[in-house]
């Protein structure tokens, strides 16, 4: 399959309650570099690796959670084509004018069944990794506290997440790539989603409230990384949810982590690619614990009711 | 370094936190319980108690779990206050009675 639809995720607009201390934890801590902010106040990031504009973007609210989450596509004519196919789909689509977020372009916004604001668009600025495209070196230097090398994905909770998958498969042409069942075998207790050949772009558990966000993820390059991640966290006493350790779901290395308004983090890496050709992996409700935490081998309470 | 005695009602438990420590922290930092845990950022709610009696400070909490007569009331995420004089509590949180073992199945083990 090449990837010529939904690319992957390109933004997650994160609340903070108080936004200079979230600058500087997502500045100083994660390491990831601030590109802007607009007239609204919202302050706009990026991780070193990333070429476009920004991937994450923060705004002051007296809530913690997730505004909207952001799939970059291949092109205009794409973005036209998805819009076309949602609305044929049932579903409303509001178009967010080009500009209203600094350096991207129109938005094609909508509302999935769990409640989520999940945004489509085909244009934003590429400023680069700081590398160039002509004979670069291998990393960056430019670079400070855990750095990732691109926000990855979300795990976004919520009630109708059968609708959800439906969606995402059937309109914006994602697959499934694991899922866990219930107790009874047949109720999906959540999925994982691919739209490229990760083993996620985005995962959702279901849930009593609606609109909820589990984490937003951030890739590592290693294990090692992930080690150092966490002493980074230690250093500055950033609340660690988890880990470092496994999920058995994926197979990545990870540590969950609390931004200072409270909305989880992941750091991980590693897991496997996915292609077409494989058939999705399913989790029993007796082994949900190994699925999620490989090491421990059960379900903390955290993991089912903390989300903002 | 001023500590101040942290009493919850529901487990009779008392634990020693000082002024410049969340409550929350504070308990975890002694290896306490009683008081559920979540993203201790006051943001998720799961550690929200009533405050019985005492002074504390506040910083800012998540309005999706904590409305201003909440916060008038003494209401409050334990992760968020600072404890200005020995507290009473009782815990209010959705996760109040916490499992024994987590919320998933008993882990199994091959022998």
């Amino acid at each position: 399959m090449a990837i010529n639809g939904v690319l992957r995720p390109g933004h997650a607009v994160l609340r903070a309650l108080d936004l200079d201390e979230s600058v500087h934890f997502y500045t100083e801590v994660l390491g990831l570099h601030e590109t802007g902010r607009d007239r609204a106040g919202r302050v706009y990031l990026k991780a070193w690796d990333e070429r476009d504009h920004n991937s994450v973007i923060l705004r002051q609210s007296d809530r913690a959670g997730l505004d909207c989450f952001g799939f970059k596509v291949l092109n205009d004519a794409t973005l036209r084509t998805l819009e076309g196919r949602l609305r044929e789909y049932g579903v409303a689509t509001e178009r967010v004018p080009a500009g209203e977020m600094l350096e991207t372009g129109e938005r094609v916004r909508f509302q999935i069944p769990t409640g989520h604001l999940i945004e489509l668009y085909a244009q934003k600025t590429s400023v680069g990794n700081g590398l160039g495209d002509l004979n670069p070196e291998a990393w960056s230097l430019n670079q400070k506290g855990i750095s990732p090398l691109r926000m990855d994905h979300a795990l976004i909770y919520g009630g109708d997440i059968d609708g959800n998958r439906k969606l995402f498969e059937e309109v914006l042409e994602f697959t499934l790539v694991e899922r866990v069942k219930l107790e009874d075998g047949v109720t999906d207790l959540a999925t994982w989603l691919t739209c490229s050949n990760k083993a996620h772009d985005i995962a959702m558990v279901r849930h009593a409230e609606d609109n909820k966000l589990h984490h937003v993820s951030f890739l590592l390059e290693t294990w090692e990384a992930v080690l150092r991640a966490a002493d980074i966290m230690s250093m500055h006493r950033v609340s660690i949810d988890l880990g470092p350790t496994r999920h058995g779901i994926t197979r990545g290395t990870t540590i969950y982590f609390f931004d200072p308004s409270g909305n989880r983090l992941e750091t991980f890496s590693g897991g496997y690619q996915w292609y077409p050709d494989q058939t999705p992996i399913t989790w029993t409700w007796d082994e949900v614990g190994r699925a999620i935490f490989y090491h421990d081998r059960k379900l903390n309470p955290a993991f089912l009711e903390v989300v903002t | 370094m001023t500590r101040h005695a942290i009493h919850l009602d529901d487990t009779g438990e008392t634990f020693l936190c000082d002024e410049a420590r969340p409550v929350l922290l504070g308990m975890e930092a002694l290896g306490r319980r009683g008081i559920p845990v979540g993203c201790r950022g006051g943001g998720c709610g799961v550690c929200k108690v009533q405050v019985l009696s005492g002074q504390y400070v506040a910083r800012v909490m998540s309005r999706t779990h904590v409305s201003a007569e909440d916060e008038a009331a003494g209401r409050v995420l334990a992760c968020r206050i600072r404890p200005m004089t020995d507290l009473r509590l009782r815990v209010l949180g959705p996760m109040r009675v916490q499992p024994e073992a987590g919320a998933g199945p008993d882990q199994s083990v091959d022998h």
